[in-house]
């Protein structure tokens, strides 16, 4: 399982939780995870081109990755953040 | 004859719900609904259900459909929101965000329909809880020439309205901010431009077969053969069959023009139309013209028009009412209803005589839609 930090934004899907768990080999697969937990998650971040949104970013540990096919390993974190958007 | 009216207005960081008693004297305010959330379009459907739905997005997460069928009170997202195909093709396209929700027509009970930026046609058949990509529009051969990725609006290009004649389901109009004005009589499968002698002063041809930016159109309730349309660059009046649109904005006062976001027919007389003019000289302030905020009224199909400011400030007064946020209801009198940028919502009691204020603070007003309180 991975761990994944959970923003602000997305806190009403996961009720109330900032750090939940996933199971995935990929971002990809850790997103899918976290949509069947929490349903509509995924959309809200990754479109319909799985292309993370603009004014969202998804770390691997300290790597920033815009690549949902990136690996996710046994121990690594995922933290999602909204982008710093103004207005 | 009046009747107690619900407002329910998308802002640009929420959605508030107007409620009125049997006189739209008094309004009571239920929200902010998704404090933050942008929303374009808040709808009640007509054909009798409960079904509310909302077309919201945040600054940061992806665009979805909120449904509620408690008048407001609770909401669940759709599970399946307006989205393209999944596409190699390097043009791929993703919804920015829905724009536009449109009740089906009142033969198709639980159809909907919306429209998107980037343009984009979708339908739901379960009442917005699930919604398809339209092919027939989305997938045209020609799509990419009626919809060129970079001729947007600030917010993104759009596939701005969905108007459906109501003797006919399967006859439809759309609006694109990058195309003008399309129609399929075949339920959406297949779709022809409808712009003849529309213009679009910002290409080189400026009466081309698409292109045009419509920024609005409405059928005459009575008479669903007049189409009205607001465009970038006038005000045009269509009178089914024909396919040549009529400038009747030449009839506005030179000093005011006739150009703006929106048209708003009458419930009962096909004749009458209410426009909101906004400034669209040298590098388009998109303001009230001069800073004296007017309605302006024909009611006789455009080949006149008087303008309706009283309630407003006189001078000094800035703020413009977008494609979305002017509407009327069914009473008799018509009740006129604004959004403006600046966050004041506004009422007519008497087709446009009189104006005054229901509400002030809100954040830009995106959309206003009036209803009837079951």
């Amino acid at each position: 399982m991975t761990r994944v930090l959970i923003p602000s934004q997305l806190t009403s899907y996961t009720g109330g939780a900032t750090r939940v768990e996933a199971a995935g080999a990929t971002v990809a697969g850790v997103l899918d995870d976290l949509d069947r937990l929490y349903p509509g998650l995924k959309f809200r971040v990754v479109d319909e081109q799985d292309r993370v949104r603009k004014h969202m970013r998804i770390f691997i540990g300290q790597q920033e990755t815009r690549q949902v096919a990136a690996a996710v390993r046994d121990g690594d974190e995922v933290l999602i953040f909204g982008a710093l958007s103004g207005g | 004859m009046t009747e107690p009216t619900q407002l329910l207005v998308g802002t640009r960081k929420g959605a508030w719900i107007y409620r009125s008693d049997g006189k739209r004297e008094a309004w009571e305010v239920q929200g902010p609904i998704f404090l933050g959330s942008i929303v374009n379009h808040l709808v009640l459907d007509p054909r009798g259900g409960k079904t509310m739905l909302m077309a919201a997005s945040t600054g940061h997460l992806g665009p979805t459909i909120f449904r509620s069928t408690d008048d407001g009170r609770t909401w669940k997202e759709a599970a399946q929101p307006p989205a393209f195909l999944k596409s190699d093709d390097p043009r791929a396209r993703s919804v920015d965000h829905s724009f536009w929700l449109e009740p089906g027509h009142p033969s198709e009970p639980g159809v909907w329909w919306a429209g998107a930026s980037p343009p984009g046609l979708f339908e739901s058949r379960d009442d917005g809880v699930t919604w398809q990509s339209v092919a027939g529009f989305n997938d045209h051969p020609s799509y990419w020439d009626w919809c060129p990725p970079e001729a947007g609006t600030p917010d993104g290009s759009l596939l701005n309205q969905v108007v459906i004649d109501p003797r006919n389901a399967a006859h439809m109009y759309i609006a694109t901010s990058s195309g003008g004005v399309f129609e399929t009589r075949d339920r959406g499968a297949s779709w022809a431009p409808l712009n003849e002698n529309v213009e679009a002063s910002f290409l080189p041809d400026p009466y081309p077969e698409f292109g045009q930016d419509a920024h609005y159109i409405a059928l005459a309730p009575t008479n669903p053969d007049r189409l009205w349309q607001q465009n970038h660059c006038g005000i045009y009046r269509l009178d089914r069959p024909a396919t040549r649109w009529d400038r009747i904005g030449k009839a506005m006062p030179a000093e005011v023009g006739d150009i703006g976001f929106t048209i708003v027919p009458h419930a009962r007389c096909a004749d009458t139309a209410w426009v909101w003019p906004m400034d669209g000289t040298d590098v388009w302030p998109r303001t009230s013209p001069g800073g004296r905020p007017a309605a302006y009224r024909t009611r006789d199909g455009g080949a006149s028009w008087e303008r309706q400011d009283k309630g407003f400030p006189a001078q000094q007064a800035w703020f413009t009412v977008k494609r979305q946020a002017f509407c009327a209801d069914r009473c008799d009198p018509v009740g006129l209803y604004i959004g403006a940028t600046n966050g004041e919502l506004w009422m007519s009691g008497d087709e446009g005589e009189n104006w005054r204020q229901i509400a002030a603070h809100l954040p830009e007003i995106y959309s206003v839609t009036a209803a009837p309180l079951a």
